[in-house]
């Protein structure tokens, strides 16, 4: 897996927004991760400590939220979550689903960071 | 100290993605169709890519092809032999291809112009799970899977067979004294991928081939339309 390379974009991207908040201080990245993007969660959490170090991210923590797949359903007409990814079958009637709605995210979502209070 | 939330809703392969994005508009404006072939190490891409170049310049039309490998140009050379420009990307250890490769040796590709052919085939590195994230700009992604590797890959690799537009099934002419169960790897492509196009080919009989280059042309004049 590439899961370093994903990391290492993730630093580059917050260590670039953190120009616009100087003295400021990460505290906690979140990602969303569909199910189908074939990331590991505890893999690229074990790079983030590797590829924090030295950084304004160092010391913060990463959350990875994983989104379950959600398929479109034609005869139905309903959007239902999937409990696998095994089958990509409506779980109300049964009937193969093409569209699929939610599962292949890969993105940082927000960061919280702590701002040193301005002082006049 | 005050604690405040940034949100970014930025996609981590978000460089990757415009590069694609270039990509595949320089494709359509050059009025070429662009395949991306994946599969694990072994299935036989590039025997069925040798057929398929050979195939399609008896037919007449103009194809050339990028062939990703670790470390070696042995897949370009044996595709070479079918006459069709080819170019070698050295991934030197990366385990897919991505955007910024293929512009590369698009770019600096001697004797080659993307508005000179009509197709356009990447072999991606033998890698069943890091080459589904990567978007290469292609019209058509191509899953294949050999009779030796088992009815169960599509389910083993439900991201890859679920991003793509096309399985190909390899090697069918061992079917039989592979024990190969035709009925279930059929059922499982399209439990992951339903309603996908299948092939069953063989590049040595060339089983499956015409019905394939048919999907191929009828593809292409989409791409006009």
């Amino acid at each position: 897996m590439h899961e370093l390379s994903l990391v290492t974009s993730i630093v580059e991207t917050v260590t670039e927004t953190m120009t616009a908040y100087p003295g400021a201080r990460v505290k906690e990245v979140r990602l969303r991760v569909g199910a189908l993007a074939s990331v590991i969660p505890e893999s690229l959490e074990f790079c983030y400590g590797i590829a924090s170090e030295g950084t304004p991210l160092e010391g913060s923590k990463l959350v990875v939220n994983v989104l379950p797949v959600v398929v479109h359903c034609e005869p139905c007409g309903l959007d239902s979550e999937l409990a696998g990814v095994q089958s990509f079958r409506c779980p109300q009637c049964g009937e193969l689903c093409a569209e699929i709605r939610q599962g292949r995210e890969l993105e940082i979502e927000d960061i919280e960071i702590d701002e040193a209070e301005v002082t006049a | 100290m005050t604690t405040r939330i940034v949100e970014l809703r930025r996609g981590i392969l978000k460089k990757n993605d415009e590069l694609a994005a270039d990509l595949r508009a320089s494709y359509t404006a050059a009025g070429v169709l662009v395949l991306n072939l994946v599969s694990s190490p072994g299935t036989g891409k590039t025997a069925f890519l040798e057929r398929t170049l050979t195939e399609l310049r008896k037919r007449g039309a103009k194809v050339a092809a990028l062939v990703g490998d670790l470390e070696t140009d042995n897949d370009a050379r044996r595709l070479a032999a079918s006459g069709a420009p080819v170019r070698q990307i050295n991934t030197h250890g990366i385990c897919h291809l991505d955007a910024e490769m293929i512009g590369r040796h698009i770019d600096g590709w001697e004797g080659v112009a993307l508005a000179g052919l009509d197709y356009l085939f990447i072999e991606n590195v033998g890698n069943l799970v890091c080459p589904s994230s990567y978007d290469l700009g292609e019209k058509i992604r191509v899953a294949l899977l050999s009779v030796t590797e088992g009815e169960d890959k599509p389910l083993k690799y439900p991201t890859l067979f679920n991003s793509a537009d096309a399985a190909v099934i390899t090697k069918i002419d061992i079917s039989e004294p592979c024990g190969f169960d035709r009925e279930l790897a059929l059922r499982n492509i399209n439990e992951i991928r339903p309603g996908i196009r299948i092939f069953e080919t063989s590049a040595k009989t060339g089983a499956g081939m015409e019905e394939w280059l048919a999907y191929l042309a009828e593809a292409r004049v989409a791409l006009a339309l």
